[in-house]
């Protein structure tokens, strides 16, 4: 297999549970959050600091448990403080900044390189190549979420966190607590966003203070790549599409750069462009037929 | 059953715009009594409701739900006993889920410990359920929601209204925006459910004919006020044109309302 093609699948399988997460909070809870460029530095600072002190494993979790909380916190300001969704994921990944440069002890730039990782461990039990571990790995971790988010969205719990996204009123009137919907729902979101900086920040084997910007769109274009090829469906399907949709996107990013079509760091700007020209998809397809129908009303007043 | 005592709410107060939505009401209700509630735009109906149902939180005044006093309490800790439906079929149900789903989810407070929302046991019951509606709805059970007419909607909502068996059943013109066949058809199954259980319920309407039919009590207001209140005897007597002059006797006015006079 050439190595654009494994690389596009180490990435994409890595950035995977990103697109999870950002699926949970834009799609089943309906609401846009930002927490996500923090809570993606966020996991990326715990897990290498930790890695770095020689508990790769323990740092994932570690990475996990951190961006629930941060989700929380989001959570909390949504529905205690009633502070608008947007404003309050700002909020939070503002906080987060100054959060994880006191993880890694006011150093911008952390380097776990000298340190084992998980990656390593996995390497030395099956003996299987370092480039095909940075894959499989990623994707074990993106199953194992797919396969637990799926069931968990069809438990009680899970219908009304959905039910949530959907309608309120109605979970309100069920007699749910849909404030703990919603907390829930953040924090399983961001969550997975951590896990996913974890999993890149060993990857790579750094921190970087900056390293998350611009993580919502590049999560939502997998999303919205995902939805455009296979549709919206269930959740589910969802889910899955959503991790395909992150290493198609990867391959596409891959195979641009490779034919030098925009230099390397335009990577947020094309994520932006995808994102839009996906989301304008439906207003094109209006105002298309708009034109048709006034072409067909002038040619028949001739 | 339901005990309101001198319930008191203004909006906007100490503005221009001060608005006493409630003024002092004084109701009882008994159980199993099913109350049509009748009154002109901005008389308070939807209010006295929203009082009910823990929308807002009153100025003044005790709200008492079977012995226990809700007046503080969360709306949706409420709604554990409180099932509410709208004039608005998209507001009772969540339209990217299905039925299933939607039902299980309005199940959730009275159904025994599961671990999936929709399981085998709850599936055949909540497919009887939908039987019993009669709208061939049973067959599409993972059809969303959204995709449903109005009236089947609305029944629907209704289903994942008295699901829980709510001890009190609040019905805010549940059938005004469906068409006059439909519109009978809802109405017929409301009636069922709530005799099959004995619900509680108020219902408001702007069917005068129908709220001297349906139910064994009426109350009209006004105002943010109660103006009658009328049952058993007087009420099986009463005629849409004796209430029409009561309500000018009581309110010393016209009835604005073209929708009420109108209606039939």
């Amino acid at each position: 297999m050439s190595l654009l093609f494994i690389s596009s699948l180490q990435e994409g399988f890595g950035y995977g549970l990103l697109a999870l997460g950002i699926y949970i909070t834009f799609r089943i809870l309906n609401t846009p959050d930002l927490t996500t460029d923090g809570s993606f530095g966020l996991g990326m600072a715990v897990s290498i600091v930790l890695t770095a002190a020689g508990h790769p494993v323990l740092s994932l979790a570690a990475a996990l448990a951190a961006g629930a909380l941060a989700g929380c916190v989001t959570g909390f300001l949504q529905t205690k403080v009633k502070i608008h969704p947007i404003l309050a994921g700002i909020l939070t990944m503002n906080g987060l900044y100054t959060v994880n440069l006191m993880i890694t002890g006011g150093k911008s730039n952390v380097s776990s390189a000298a340190a084992i990782s998980v990656f390593r461990i996995f390497e030395e039990k099956t003996g299987i190549m370092p480039e095909y571990v940075k894959a499989i790995v990623p994707f074990m971790f993106c199953a194992v979420g797919i396969a637990a988010l799926a069931v968990f969205f069809k438990t009680r719990k899970g219908v009304a966190i959905r039910a949530t996204g959907d309608n309120e009123d109605m979970v309100r009137a069920s007699s749910v607590n849909a404030d703990a919907c919603k907390l829930t729902g953040l924090a399983l979101g961001n969550a997975c966003v951590a896990l996913s900086g974890g999993i890149i920040g060993q990857s790579m084997s750094f921190f970087d203070v900056g390293y998350g910007t611009g993580m919502v769109v590049v999560g939502l274009a997998s999303v919205i790549i995902g939805e455009t090829i296979f549709g919206r469906r269930g959740v589910t399907a969802g889910f899955i599409s959503a991790v395909a949709g992150s290493v198609i996107y990867r391959i596409f990013i891959a195979l641009a750069l490779k034919v030098e079509l925009f230099p390397s760091y335009g990577l947020k700007l094309i994520s932006a462009v995808i994102v839009v020209i996906a989301l304008s998809l439906p207003a094109v397809k209006s105002w298309v037929q708009l034109r048709q129908t006034q072409k067909r009303e002038r040619s028949r007043r001739c | 059953m339901l005990e309101l005592r001198e319930v008191r709410k203004t909006f906007y107060p100490g503005t221009p715009n001060e608005k006493k939505a409630l003024n002092g009401i004084e109701l009882h209700l008994d159980a199993g009594e099913f109350v049509t509630v009748i009154g002109s735009n901005g008389a308070g109906k939807s209010t006295l409701f929203n009082a009910i149902g823990g929308a807002f939180l009153i100025d003044s005044g005790v709200i008492q739900l079977d012995g226990r006093n809700i007046t503080s309490m969360k709306e949706y800790k409420r709604a554990f006993d409180i099932g509410r439906l709208f004039q608005d079929t998209m507001k009772g149900t969540a339209p990217n889920m299905t039925i299933e789903e939607n039902l299980a989810l309005a199940y959730t407070r009275k159904a025994g410990r599961s671990f999936f929302a929709v399981n085998k046991r709850d599936k055949e019951y909540f497919r009887d359920l939908v039987k019993k509606l009669g709208l061939g709805l049973e067959d599409r059970m993972r059809t969303k929601v959204g995709q449903l007419s109005g009236g089947q909607r609305q029944a629907v909502s209704l289903l994942m209204a008295a699901i829980a068996q709510p001890k009190l059943l609040l019905l805010d013109e549940h059938t005004a925006a469906l068409d006059p066949a439909t519109a009978e058809k809802v109405l017929r199954i409301t009636e069922d459910m709530i005799q099959k259980d004995k619900i509680t319920t108020m219902m408001i309407t702007h069917d005068i004919q129908a709220a001297l039919r349906l139910g064994n009590r009426t109350v009209m207001m006004d105002e943010g006020r109660i103006i009658f209140d009328i049952s058993g005897k007087e009420r099986e007597e009463m005629t849409v044109e004796k209430l029409m002059e009561c309500y000018e006797k009581n309110s010393r006015k016209k009835l604005e309302n073209d929708r009420m006079l109108l209606h039939r």
